[in-house]
């Protein structure tokens, strides 16, 4: 018996007591997991139901089949799922190239107006966006770019104002030392040379982050999507498109083509973002911390 | 009148007194700054009025001890820059001037003219001797006159302001040649726009999308707010919408009942409580959970790390429409979990659960799928923070005997609230603003039967925003009260964040980062 002994005896109970704890985050976890996971499950395993159309009380299908997935192919789903994709083709290209010409100018110039700007586009950024719409509407109107062409005017709408989102970006490239540029800028580099020999190749991340969410934007796009196409569908997106689907007069019916028709837009927007998972994280946790 | 304390009495006062007292002395500060600005009211138009001044007077000077170059400039502008060599410079100037007098005369003028009346005659139904019927005539557009009128406005600004900038640049080359110095050449203007002016051609092409696609809009749904325009007056196909003042203001604001039910003001005071209501439950809940997700997985010995983040990301990663609109149908009355549990399937209770039909169930739902919705950005976001957290303040801590609640609210907590303060106030005016989760999971039902005389059928769940919506689309479509109840969100947005930066510790300068 000594005092040694004690304090193994205390050890025990330590790793006992942290033993017990990691068992119930385990427990908790676990439960959250399920909690996270089971509605889509859910999803996928509905969208295999061939017996009935509308809402059930049981999960798992009685009667197995790709029915639902060929009505998909059969109704305007094709369509709507085509002009999202090229929305979001567009918005990747068009709202990244913006983003970054903003974020890298705030970051990297100091001019007369900066001040003033950042805080004008603050205050533009309080006004709810919803309010342009119904003007953005009537102008894409006369320019004939609304219902059955609302593609063209979604990706303008879409990138034309994207520049005010600039902060996570600017906030990434304030990290990187500004003695990079200025030796290069000794060197004899022009600011041109500097942004695409010197930053880009460092901005990597962020230059995936930006395009990473450009192209999901569009994907989960509603208000302004429905507002344009304004009830015409080959106009809609696949939101707009599989809303329809669920409101009460239609639900019965299209149930569980919906469910297919979620799996479908889900799973390639899914592994997209499960590759690119680490830049993503990069990205809201720069943006966060600098606000 | 509040108390005012010394710095060693304020220093003195425990956190949250410092912090009340922050918020306190704000408010109590805002008739003092109202009064001060009052009070030097006279000084800022004197100093306003000596900068009009300065400025006509340096053009008058310019124009005087100027040469015949920089004379002719002040009617054919860029003419100075062309006699003097820069071309370019010159031709900008000189095409600017042409567009904006053709433009003037061709439309400018015209829509100018019309905007006090918004346009004098609506269409009318007139009697064609050819086809022997009734044809309707269009005539003025009041949408137009507004949007052109305000475009109008914004190109006379500009004009005005080049106009500006071509008598300065004329000084400054006389000057320039005075001195005996050599102008810039066109190829050096050229390469300066991707140098040392690089930034005036990145900005050039997202600062013009901005002004276009949200200030031009934003002024035009300001003004939007003191006209008549709505589906009856739509400006072109059946009357003509013209201006009203603030009567729209006071239609809002109004204590008289709406068509039958409770007044404007009762129903838009019911939806900005809960609209603040659910800002704050939601963003705090979505917080500390999310938090309490990330240490739980950040914790020494849990192992798996990787997939338990991955699964959680898995609401980040799939389209929202996707999710809450299948978790809004799961609950429903006639929805997954009614019928599984319910009467019809292992029957755990009598009647359906009215998730989307009763206020308060429908709200607490709201925010429980939100947590859903919301807890994985904290997770990722929480996570980074975490790990930055010195590991030897811990240690101390533990040696000290902090046990591990103590540990969180004396270090964790502290540490994380200055880190995220200002992500937590985007969060909220975010979460103000949240149309996805309120609209595609209730569509702001239930219905709330004592608004039934407001506009756009108000529900329990509606937030200011989705309100702002359904007011558009419906068939009535009061484009004007839109824009009011838009307004009145841009003015509690602005001043959450007013008082929110005033009394944030973690406001540093932006510098300090680089």
């Amino acid at each position: 018996m000594s005092k040694n002994e004690n304090t193994s005896k205390r050890h025990m109970g330590i790793k006992a007591a942290n033993r017990l704890s990691n068992g119930f985050i385990y427990a908790l976890l676990v439960i959250i997991s399920v909690i996270w996971l089971i509605p889509f499950v859910f999803i996928l395993l509905q969208s295999f139901r061939v017996e009935s159309t509308n809402q059930v009380g049981y999960v798992i299908p009685r009667q197995w089949g790709l029915q639902n997935y060929k009505n998909l192919w059969t109704s305007d789903f094709k369509r709507w799922y085509l002009n999202t994709f090229i929305i979001s083709l567009a918005s990747a290209v068009l709202v990244t190239v913006i983003q970054l010409c903003m974020s890298y100018t705030l970051s990297r110039f100091r001019f007369k107006l900066r001040g003033p700007l950042m805080r004008f586009m603050l205050i533009l950024g309080m006004f709810p966006g919803m309010l342009t719409m119904i003007i953005l509407y009537r102008v894409l109107a006369d320019l004939g770019l609304t219902q059955a062409n609302a593609v063209p005017g979604l990706i303008l709408v879409g990138f034309a104002s994207s520049g005010m989102g600039y902060y996570v970006s600017k906030g990434f490239f304030d990290t990187i030392p500004k003695s990079l540029d200025e030796a290069a800028r000794v060197d004899g580099a022009t600011r041109l040379q500097v942004l695409y020999k010197i930053i880009l190749p460092l901005a990597k991340p962020i230059v995936i982050y930006t395009i990473l969410t450009a192209f999901m934007g569009p994907w989960g796009d509603y208000v302004f999507a429905r507002y344009v196409a304004f009830g015409t569908s080959a106009g809609y997106n696949v939101a707009v498109g599989m809303y329809s689907w669920l409101t009460n007069d239609q639900i019965n019916n299209w149930y569980t083509t919906f469910c297919a028709g979620g799996v479908i837009v889900a799973v390639p927007v899914t592994i997209l973002f499960l590759c690119l998972q680490k830049y993503y994280v990069e990205g809201v946790t720069g943006g966060a911390v600098k606000g | 009148m509040m108390k005012q304390y010394s710095d060693l009495e304020y220093l003195r006062l425990s956190k949250w007194q410092k912090f009340l007292y922050k918020i306190v002395s704000f408010f109590c500060a805002i008739p003092r700054a109202i009064g001060h600005f009052f009070k030097n009211i006279g000084g800022y138009i004197k100093k306003a009025a000596l900068a009009v001044v300065g400025e006509f007077r340096d053009i008058g000077v310019t124009f005087v001890h100027g040469d015949w170059k920089t004379k002719v400039s002040y009617l054919v502008m860029g003419f100075g820059n062309i006699a003097r060599g820069q071309i370019l410079r010159g031709l900008l100037f000189l095409l600017f001037e042409i567009v904006f007098i053709v433009y003037m005369i061709v439309a400018g003028g015209h829509w100018m003219a019309m905007l006090p009346s918004l346009g004098k005659q609506g269409p009318t139904q007139d009697y064609n001797a050819v086809l022997d019927q009734y044809t309707t005539t269009y005539h003025d557009n009041s949408f137009k006159i507004l949007l052109y009128g305000v475009l109008t406005i914004f190109f006379i600004v500009a004009f005005i302001y080049t106009w500006r900038l071509n008598v300065k640049q004329n000084k400054l080359m006389e000057q320039i040649i005075k001195k005996g110095g050599k102008l810039k050449s066109d190829r050096e203007d050229l390469r300066s726009m991707v140098d040392e002016n690089f930034y005036k051609t990145l900005l050039a092409l997202p600062l013009t999308g901005i002004l276009v696609f949200t200030v031009l809009p934003i002024v035009f749904m300001i003004l939007v707010a003191f006209t008549n325009y709505d589906g009856a007056h739509n400006g072109f196909s059946n009357n003509l919408f013209t201006w009203v003042g603030l009567d729209n203001f006071n239609t809002l604001f109004s204590w008289k009942s709406a068509g039958g039910g409770q007044s404007y003001s009762a129903t838009f005071g019911e939806i900005l409580a809960w609209t603040l209501m659910w800002a704050f439950l939601a963003t705090f809940t979505n917080y500390f959970l999310g938090m309490f997700v990330a240490m739980m997985i950040n914790k020494k010995g849990i192992h798996l790390k990787k997939m338990w983040r991955t699964i959680l990301v898995m609401t980040v990663a799939i389209p929202q429409f996707i999710s809450l609109l299948y978790v809004s149908k799961m609950f429903a009355r006639n929805g997954l979990i009614n019928l599984t549990l319910g009467p019809q399937g292992l029957g755990w209770f009598k009647q359906p659960l009215p998730f989307w039909e009763d206020a308060t169930w429908a709200r607490v739902t709201v925010i429980l799928i939100n947590v859903w919705i919301g807890i994985p950005y904290l997770m990722l976001i929480t996570t980074g923070i975490l790990m930055n957290i010195p590991a030897d303040l811990y240690e101390s801590a533990k040696i000290d005997g902090a046990n591990a609640w103590q540990q969180y609210t004396k270090i964790t907590l502290p540490y994380m609230l200055f880190i995220t303060g200002p992500y937590l106030l985007t969060s909220f005016t975010g979460n103000m603003n949240n149309f996805n989760v309120i609209y595609l999971l209730t569509g702001g039902a239930p219905t709330n039967p004592k608004a039934s005389g407001a506009a756009g059928s108000v529900g329990y769940t509606d937030l200011l925003i989705t309100w702002l919506f359904k007011i558009t689309t419906g068939a009535e479509s009061q484009y004007y009260l839109a824009s009011v109840v838009g307004i009145m969100v841009f003015v509690v947005v602005a001043l959450i964040s007013l008082v929110v930066y005033n009394v944030l510790p973690s406001i540093k300068n932006e510098e300090d980062f680089q």
